[in-house]
């Protein structure tokens, strides 16, 4: 089993930190092998953006992503450039706030207005959180219990409760995109997660 | 929770913890990307153990530096990028003749000269092997996962206090950058070497081998325990004192390179996949041996009789595996590296003609892709 996740967008929508975040908890909470990557241009806020996770049951040996089975796209831009990529069957998750217009794709195509719903619960810079929740909520890959404890030991204390409410959401969101019910909460799956949906 | 040991670490973070778990206490450096994080974490995580972490003028500087803290019986290391590594190749010149232990990781990105900052490359495998002047054999360990940086960063340590010499830790960019789920061994597990020294009160002769195993490797005495030794880049006697005399000079010249290639058989460390029952070898090393692997794996699974040999050691080179994997009658070796050649030409200087070795090469920034590969082994008849 290897699965690839692509979240790209700009630079400064924190979608390096959301896929750091992603394979930190996979890393830490469960069995699977997990390898991250990254790409940016030379700025700091603008220009492209993109954070890759690969997860495996075995050792990882190439890797770059090369064609995703999820990808989240949080611009025009990156839809454009990335949509094209996705595996065949695979899942591509926009960003409705920036993302008018998605290419053909052999496969399932979600949006969700996420920067816009990000502003809503106070702050845009949470957006990746909403983004990150999603794809954790959609696969099943890990808790929400367990992204929060990655987001605890990477960002700012002052920052936790809005990134754990944007995480939660976000969860729910992709569930609801999954088709499944109600956010599994309870602590032992957050211990030992399941593959969910990554099993198929 | 439970105490985890495993997390994710980036391969330069992995190369910090794998040389302070080694015992560095001293780092002094010149950034460069794509090797800035191992420099960035040194000036945060050396302060918290009792070590110095030193950003001086320049590359030439900061190698020197290093030499001056080992001297003084740190454990020192320095990290750079292509062109910072051919500024270092002076004193690491030095370190080699004077035998001061000492690590040197150069995190490859393409070249020559300034080339691509960011994007990875192997095209320094034959200046981690040539780039000082003189005759003197030099220890590079290369690792492909993030995981082995941290046990090769030991091992690099390890080596260079048991042979009293500069080691090299030959990364790549996709190595360095990339994060990974790294097991952390148990601190009780972990096999740290220290410099032999010399016994307190004795007459001290810095560079006068001595008897019986390991005696081609002098002890060093450290700067302030009482010991006074002159040390210099000239060709010196068992005192360390320069002399030009030939009885003096060849000897010691010979001596500091016996000491690595007599132990050829012991430093040299690879990994081998179906190499007993390959018609084509690949041998490569660093990331290109990841994209290797994956190939070979998807050949085995097309029945394509293939193995690989994946060089974890590339100096001294490991002339006797290759020879003992062609002693079998091999269709072709396949040689897939980020350079234009230079693992090939080593390669095919051991098999001596016994079978064609086969480049794929890329210096165009980005990792070689299995396929191409796995095009070059089924392209061979």
């Amino acid at each position: 089993m290897r699965k690839e996740f692509r979240l790209a967008g700009a630079g400064g929508q924190g979608l390096i930190s959301a896929s750091i975040i992603l394979a930190e908890a996979i890393a830490s909470r469960t069995d699977l092998h997990v390898a991250q990557t990254q790409s940016y241009g030379p700025e700091s806020r603008g220009g492209s953006s993109r954070g890759d996770v690969i997860i495996s049951d075995s050792q990882v040996d190439y890797p770059e992503v090369t064609k995703p089975q999820y990808l989240l796209v949080m611009t025009q831009e990156a839809c454009s450039t990335y949509a094209k990529g996705l595996a065949p069957g695979g899942v591509l998750i926009a960003d409705s706030t920036y993302v008018k217009e998605i290419p053909p794709v052999d496969g399932t195509v979600k949006s969700y207005p996420i920067s816009e719903r990000a502003r809503e619960m106070g702050r845009e810079i949470v957006a990746n959180m909403i983004g990150l929740g999603i794809l954790a909520g959609f696969t099943g890959v890990v808790s929400p219990e367990v992204l929060e404890e990655a987001v605890m030991e990477r960002l700012p204390k002052s920052t936790w409760d809005l990134n754990r409410k944007a995480l939660r959401h976000g969860f729910e969101v992709g569930m609801q995109m999954a088709g499944r019910g109600e956010v599994v909460t309870e602590r032992a799956r957050a211990q030992r997660p399941g593959l969910g949906e990554l099993e198929k | 929770m439970a105490e985890s040991r495993s997390r994710l670490y980036q391969g330069n973070e992995a190369c910090v913890e794998g040389a302070i778990a080694a015992g560095m206490r001293f780092f002094a450096g010149y950034p460069i990307t794509p090797s800035t994080e191992i420099a960035e974490l040194c000036s945060v995580r050396l302060p918290q153990v009792g070590g110095t972490f030193i950003q001086m003028e320049d590359e030439i500087a900061s190698m020197a530096a290093v030499c001056g803290a080992s001297l003084a019986g740190l454990k020192a290391m320095t990290a750079t990028s292509g062109p910072g590594f051919s500024l270092k190749q002076e004193n690491i010149g030095f370190a080699a003749e004077a035998e001061i232990p000492c690590v040197i990781v150069n995190v490859q990105r393409v070249g020559p000269s300034t080339g691509m900052p960011t994007s990875p490359a192997q095209g320094d495998l034959m200046q981690a092997r040539w780039g000082r002047h003189g005759d003197q054999e030099i220890v590079a360990l290369s690792p492909a996962y993030v995981e082995e940086v941290y046990s090769l960063t030991v091992e690099a340590f390890n080596i260079s206090e048991e042979l009293r010499t500069p080691v090299i830790l030959l990364m790549d960019e996709v190595v360095g950058h990339l994060r990974e789920k790294v097991t952390l061994p148990k601190p009780g597990d972990l096999v740290i070497k220290d410099r032999k020294k010399p016994a307190p009160g004795s007459r001290y002769l810095p560079y006068a081998p001595g008897e019986g195993e390991d005696g081609d490797i002098p002890p060093l005495g450290v700067f302030g325990d009482g010991f006074r030794f002159h040390v210099t880049g000239l060709t010196h006697g068992p005192e360390g004192f320069p002399t030009n005399s030939p009885n003096v000079g060849e000897p010691q010249i010979k001596r500091i390179n016996s000491k690595i290639s007599s132990r050829r058989e012991k430093l040299c460390k690879a990994e081998e996949l179906f190499t007993e029952e390959a018609d084509v070898l690949v041998v490569s090393f660093g990331c290109s041996a990841r994209s290797a692997k994956k190939a070979v794996k998807d050949l085995r699974a097309m029945g394509v009789k293939v193995g690989l040999l994946r060089l974890i050691t590339v100096w001294p080179f490991p002339e006797h595996l290759i020879q003992r994997i062609a002693a079998r009658q091999l269709k072709a070796v396949v040689v897939p590296e980020m350079n234009l050649g230079q693992l090939a030409r080593e390669v095919r200087r051991c098999l001596d003609g016994r079978a064609p070795v086969i480049g794929v090469n890329r210096v165009a920034g980005k990792l070689i892709e299995p396929a191409d590969i796995i095009r070059a082994v089924q392209e061979v008849r």
